[in-house]
């Protein structure tokens, strides 16, 4: 039985080959060739364009080991990472929670949109309604003095909070879709044998549902963590002048200095550095799970 | 250990009625079946009984003390769930620790208790394994550990059995009821098989419909059914329908057939008697039948079931199908299509009113 198996599914990869060949093409033409080009240009000491003399240099690697800057520049950004992913479980998780274990039919739905929308709506366009919100005499503002008796002025633009609060609306998504997958999974008779078993609604919570919610957890972090330390847009438009982070700054050397190699070495690092870090947090994730 | 008493619970769902005006005395350390058909109300009663849902009205009291506002997790119940609900992250015998863990017994304390349940369902070498790695039997018996390691006072289960194949079932129904012996816990079992009520309980209360159709032990509702779905649903009956003559029942065609148990139902009322298959004797117009068997019908054998031990007769008498089962004696055995007679004793026959 299990060799007929085997067998079955050795000779059902051939079959699939022409299904998954137009896969594999795209892969290749839309990632790896881009990618190889960046890592190729990361080695030069200028963009091959308008006949300029080139060669081969670790310079720009060197750059940002001998500037601290860059360094410095690359611990906030990891930090950013770190802070709007707890915000986004922090918010995420409950509310995927609400939606697979409290709502059903209708209200789920509607819910469900709701946190959906962002998604659907430019990213521009989402950045700059929060900069109206934000921004003092902006629409928080104005509303929370019309309520308070006492008069306080919000001014959270171009700060940190603002660039949090940007990109954690842009991101918690994810995590509510993560999370909610792996809650809907859950049967409710898992909760219901805790329960009967003397364990109240927190240590359920504690020692049943969260890890067993754990893989959407880390799909959720790792999905909001690699893009957020590399973002540059939120922080721009929000954070204004303690807006420069990690992202920013490679985003400078390719669209202000033309600084292609600059950029694409200071990308691979931002890369290389992620990637150690999943690497890392990869097995005390996985015991935790 | 602590007794369950149930007294006029009703839970309606929207319109529909799950439980209607139930009461049933769970006497402590008894083994008491909820048998019924599919959807007629015995989840909904054993999750009133563990606090997963409220009753609309009524009381319940576990143990003399009434439970009405204590959450499930201060009911000390052990549930068994149809679908064993082990958590799949942690090891059997972590399954099993769960609810020790969470009371904050000491690690020296719970590793010793976990490791006697685990013997006690006979899974001690096996403490370490995840459940993804067990039978279903095994599962089921994991269940059962987890389930009484924190000396609850009533052992509630959901069709535990449900989900097994015959011959593990039936291993499983004995082992399940050495262990209720040895530890003497009150157990109520769901279960919509007549015959595994029959072989395990003590008592058997039999739900139709959201209402306690009757209650009482396997012997008393098999030998006296009050009603025609008693009858019918644990065991097999023979049931004729007429009116009541005062001593049994009149039929349409003017057969009188005697009853002397059951209910006494006055004469000219609607009434019925219901008549065990086995308890009937079968024989060919020659053959005397036995003089104590003062009901007596004429027929046509229809089909015969052989079954080895035993065959069932399919015997055709004006428009209506009776069921006889003989015992294989190594008599002479009667041919489809041959005329015979049936006839059975009034002690045999039930008298049920009209519902
Ligand atoms: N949570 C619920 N919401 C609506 N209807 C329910 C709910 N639970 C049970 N019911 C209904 O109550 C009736 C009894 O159900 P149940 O107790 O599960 O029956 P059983 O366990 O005997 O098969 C069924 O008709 C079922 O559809
Ligand atoms: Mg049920």
């Amino acid at each position: 039985m299990a060799d007929q198996l085997a067998i079955g599914s050795r000779r059902g990869l051939r079959p699939a080959l022409p299904l998954l060949l137009p896969a594999y093409l795209w892969l290749t033409v839309a990632i790896f060739l881009p990618l190889s080009a960046m890592a190729f240009f990361s080695f030069m000491t200028d963009l091959p364009l308008a006949g300029k003399e080139w060669t081969f240099t670790l310079g720009n690697y060197a750059a940002f080991f001998s500037q601290s800057l860059y360094s410095t520049l690359l611990f906030a950004s990891l930090r950013l990472g770190l802070e709007v992913t707890l915000w986004c479980v922090v918010i995420g998780y409950p509310a995927a929670y609400v939606l697979a274990k409290v709502l059903k039919g209708r209200s789920r739905e509607a819910i469900f949109l709701l946190v959906i929308l962002p998604f659907w709506s430019n990213g521009l366009v989402r950045i700059f309604s929060w900069a109206m919100v934000l921004r003092e005499g902006g629409i928080l503002d104005t509303a929370l003095n019309a309520v308070l008796p006492f008069k306080i002025n919000i001014d959270l633009m171009y700060s940190y909070p603002a660039v949090i609060i940007g990109l954690v609306h842009s991101y918690v998504p994810y995590m509510v879709l993560t999370c909610y997958l792996t809650l809907q999974a859950i049967d409710d008779s898992l909760i219901e044998a805790g329960r009967s078993l003397g364990a109240s609604r927190r240590q359920v919570l504690w020692r049943v549902i969260i890890p067993l919610s754990m893989p959407g957890l880390i799909a959720g972090a790792a999905l909001i963590f690699v893009p957020v330390v590399g973002s540059f847009m939120e922080p721009r438009i929000l954070g204004g002048r303690t807006g420069t982070f990690y992202g920013t700054v490679i985003e400078d050397q390719f669209v202000a200095v033309f600084n292609w190699p600059l950029g694409a070495a200071l990308s691979f690092i931002l890369l290389a550095v992620v990637l150690i870090i999943l690497a890392l947090a990869a097995p005390v994730l996985r015991r935790a799970g | 250990m602590a007794g369950v008493q149930v007294a006029n619970v009703s839970r309606s769902f929207g319109a529909h009625k799950a439980l209607d005006d139930v009461s049933i005395d769970f006497a402590d350390g008894g083994f008491y079946a909820l048998l019924g058909p599919s959807g007629s109300g015995k989840t909904t009663l054993l999750r009133q009984i563990a606090g997963f849902d409220f009753p609309d009205s009524g009381r319940i009291a576990i143990g003399g003390e009434s439970v009405e506002r204590v959450p499930v997790e201060k009911r000390r119940i052990g549930m068994v769930f149809q679908n064993y609900a082990l958590f799949p992250n942690m090891s059997v015998a972590d399954n099993v620790a769960f609810g020790l863990s969470v009371r904050g017994e000491p690690k020296a304390t719970i590793a010793m208790e976990v490791q006697r349940a685990l013997d006690l369902v006979q899974l001690g070498k096996l403490g370490a394994r995840k459940p993804h790695q067990l039978s279903g039997g095994q599962r089921q018996r994991v269940a059962l550990a987890r389930a009484i390691v924190t000396k609850p006072r009533v052992l509630l289960l959901d069709e535990p059995l449900g989900a097994l194949d015959k011959a593990l079932r039936v291993d499983m129904q004995i082992e399940l009821k050495r262990i209720q012996r040895e530890i003497g816990i009150t157990t109520i079992f769901v279960t919509h098989d007549q015959e595994e009520a029959l072989t395990m309980s003590d008592r058997i209360g039999i739900l139709r419909d959201g209402r306690l159709v009757q209650e009482g032990p396997p012997e008393e509702i098999y030998d006296r059914p009050q009603s025609e779905f008693a009858a019918t649903f644990l065991g097999d009956a023979n049931i004729f329908r007429g009116d009541a003559t005062g001593s049994g029942i009149k039929l349409p065609d003017g057969t009188t057939i005697a009853a002397s148990t059951g209910a006494s139902v006055p004469a000219g009322a609607k009434a019925s008697c219901a008549v065990r298959p086995e308890r009937i004797q079968i024989s060919t117009g020659a053959a005397k039948p036995d003089p104590a068997n003062a009901n007596t019908l004429k027929g046509q054998v229809s089909k015969r079931i052989f079954a080895g031990n035993n065959s069932t007769y399919f015997v055709d008498r004006d428009g209506q199908t009776l069921k006889v089962i003989v015992q294989n004696t190594g008599a002479e055995r009667l041919a489809e299509g041959e005329p015979v007679v049936l006839s059975w004793s009034p002690d045999s026959t039930v008298l049920i009113a009209a519902a």
